[in-house]
């Protein structure tokens, strides 16, 4: 039989603010355990939170750039669950009256599809503690830094079918928030998080099978593996008699495999109510007329541009305009060097590679717009062929502030040779210390010019044009 | 609305309280109480009333995003029943 995988996305989202969301204690990362809290967010009897105004203008922005219906007026409910991971015994989150709903979400997959994701809603909530578990004892160890950090979570409609529709649906969350600058979604770090719901069913059936969740997923690499996991699992489960139980099931990155966690903890009555501590919020018109004028330009309409003002290939614009930080290297670059092309080569060739390769993200790439448009502006020169060009580049690309590119070129005497009677030199020297290849070459194999080529270049570092030395040499063997 | 023993009980498991006996069944009447006072309410005719969300009629109760200090991490765990010199020390939570 065929089948069908069925997959909704429940996705995390921590809001860059400098505050936690009900009190002024810090966001930064990192910090000795329990150092960034207070009584507010340790949850001590008799405090009262006070929502972050950041939040909101945050939250409301991501709403709008998902094309959701904004619930102008909007509250907040109490998640009640017992768990040392929440000191207070609840979570704050919005369940009667979120602030958001009824989006969608254009996707553009890798094979090309074009496919729509419903959303279903957006919440604003609080971020749980960390929790330490001793290796060989019995205890837990709470570090509630990140308890009260602000979080979105964004749940989608069951509109996902197959995996590539997932890592775009999360790429485009990433793009979508950099650009609005509300969070950085680092999935590493845990800055973006999802649960994926997933259920099979015969392939041209309209009912939803039982869906299980997977929670524990923190890279796109990992998402692939365990919705392949998952789904294998569910189909060979139901193919051999068996019946998908509805649970939350645990993806084991090491093992590569997902666990049910235990069925207590899938018990979930969260006894939602009202939260009498935050009054509900409304969201003027004026504030929302305000954001939307302030929405910066997303990347589909970038990549467009690119395409038609720049002309750039659709690929490489939508790789470049995918990520904030390559779109702006490329256009400041650009403004500076005014050579589209030139820019997309060094870019999509070199600082690609690094990302690929060596594992730079975006957002660290410190290669300042004006040394990138003078590299430009020396290999348009033809001061250096492009060859050296790729070493230059890389000093300079992992190079620090005090990088200067003319002073590398001069001391590692990279500049270009053009002296005509210096490579004729070089040339007749290759000739005449390789008669072995010349008689190659004259009994007709005239392949062997790549091998003089090849040590003409090495004989000159490689600092010669390489037409110029195609040039000289085919007088020299014209005249064997 | 019935509480039962076996209501109590369930709740009481999932606020991690342990009762005995005689607090269950103090407990079931109480509660039984409360929730009649609810029926009483439920009298009324609410037909086109909006839900009360909040006691107040307030909206937009906003603080600034300013970081302020945080407390001295030893006042944050001095009144734990157990703590090491950074953490809280809790009974083990994992599978
Ligand atoms: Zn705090």
């Amino acid at each position: 039989m065929e089948w069908e995988i069925v997959m909704g996305l429940e996705v995390h989202v921590e809001l860059a603010t400098k505050t936690k969301i009900f009190c002024s204690c810090t966001t930064e990362f990192g910090g000795a355990p329990n150092t960034h809290c207070c009584p507010v967010c340790t949850g001590m009897p008799g405090t009262l939170p006070v929502l972050n105004r950041q939040v909101v203008e945050y939250a409301v922005r991501a709403g709008l750039a998902l094309n959701c219906d904004i619930n102008q007026y909007n509250k907040f409910d109490r998640k009640n669950y017992f768990y040392p991971d929440l000191p207070k015994a609840y979570q704050i989150s919005q369940l009667y009256l979120p602030f958001a709903h009824d989006g969608k979400v254009q996707l553009h997959t890798k094979s090309g599809r074009d496919v729509t994701i419903g959303i279903h809603e957006i919440h604003m909530e609080e971020d749980a503690g960390k929790l330490v578990h001793s290796l060989f004892g019995d205890t837990t160890y709470p570090d509630y830094n990140r308890c009260g950090v602000p979080l979105i979570e964004i749940v989608s409609e069951p509109d996902f079918r197959e995996t590539e529709e997932v890592i775009a649906y999360l790429t485009k969350l990433k793009s979508t928030f950099e650009y609005l600058g509300i969070s950085d979604c680092k999935m590493e770090e845990g800055s973006m998080r999802a649960d994926v719901n997933l259920s099979v069913r015969p392939k041209g059936s309209t009912e939803f099978g039982t869906r299980t969740e997977m929670k524990n997923i923190n890279s796109l690499k990992a998402i692939e593996r365990a919705i392949a996991f998952e789904s294998k699992r569910q189909i060979e489960l139901i193919e051999s008699g068996g019946r998908v139980v509805q649970e939350t099931r645990r993806w084991d990155e090491n093992k590569e495999k997902t666990f049910a966690m235990r069925s207590k903890e899938n018990a979930q009555d969260y006894r939602y109510f009202p939260e009498p501590d935050i009054p509900p919020l409304y969201i003027t018109d004026e504030e929302l007329a305000h954001y939307r004028a302030i929405c910066p330009e997303f990347a589909e309409a970038k990549a467009a541009r690119f395409v038609s003002d720049l002309g750039l290939a659709q690929e490489d614009a939508e790789i470049i305009a995918g990520s904030k930080y390559l779109a702006r290297l490329f256009e400041e670059t650009n403004a500076i060097a005014n050579d589209p092309a030139e820019v997309r080569y060094w870019m999509m060739t070199q600082v690609l590679y690094f990302m690929n390769e060596r594992g730079v993200q975006a957002e660290d790439i410190k290669l300042a717009p004006e040394k990138f448009a003078q590299f430009i502006g020396i290999v348009k020169a033809g001061r250096i062929n492009r060859q050296v060009g790729k070493q230059v580049f890389e000093s300079m690309f992992f190079g620090d502030d005090s990088f200067d590119v003319e002073a590398y070129i001069k001391e590692h005497d990279l500049e270009i040779v053009d002296d005509k009677s210096l490579i004729e030199e070089t040339i007749a020297a290759v000739i005449a210390e390789n008669p072995k290849a010349v008689e190659q070459y004259k009994s007709g194999q005239t392949k062997i010019c790549g091998f003089f080529v090849g040590q003409t270049m090495k004989r000159l570092k490689g600092k010669a044009d390489p037409a110029a030395v195609n040039a000289v040499l085919a007088e020299a063997l014209k005249k064997l | 609305m019935q509480i039962t023993e076996e209501l109590v009980s369930y709740v009481a498991q999932l606020s991690r309280l342990r009762m005995s006996p005689e607090e269950t069944a103090e407990m079931q009447k109480q509660m039984s109480e409360i929730v009649s006072y609810m029926d009483k309410l439920n009298e009324l005719d609410t037909d086109g009333v909006e839900p009360l969300s909040h006691i107040f009629n307030i909206t937009n109760v906003l603080r600034d995003d300013t970081v302020a200090p945080s407390y001295a991490r030893e006042d944050i765990l001095k009144n734990a029943p157990e703590h090491t010199e950074e953490t809280f020390v809790v009974p083990k939570t994992v599978e």
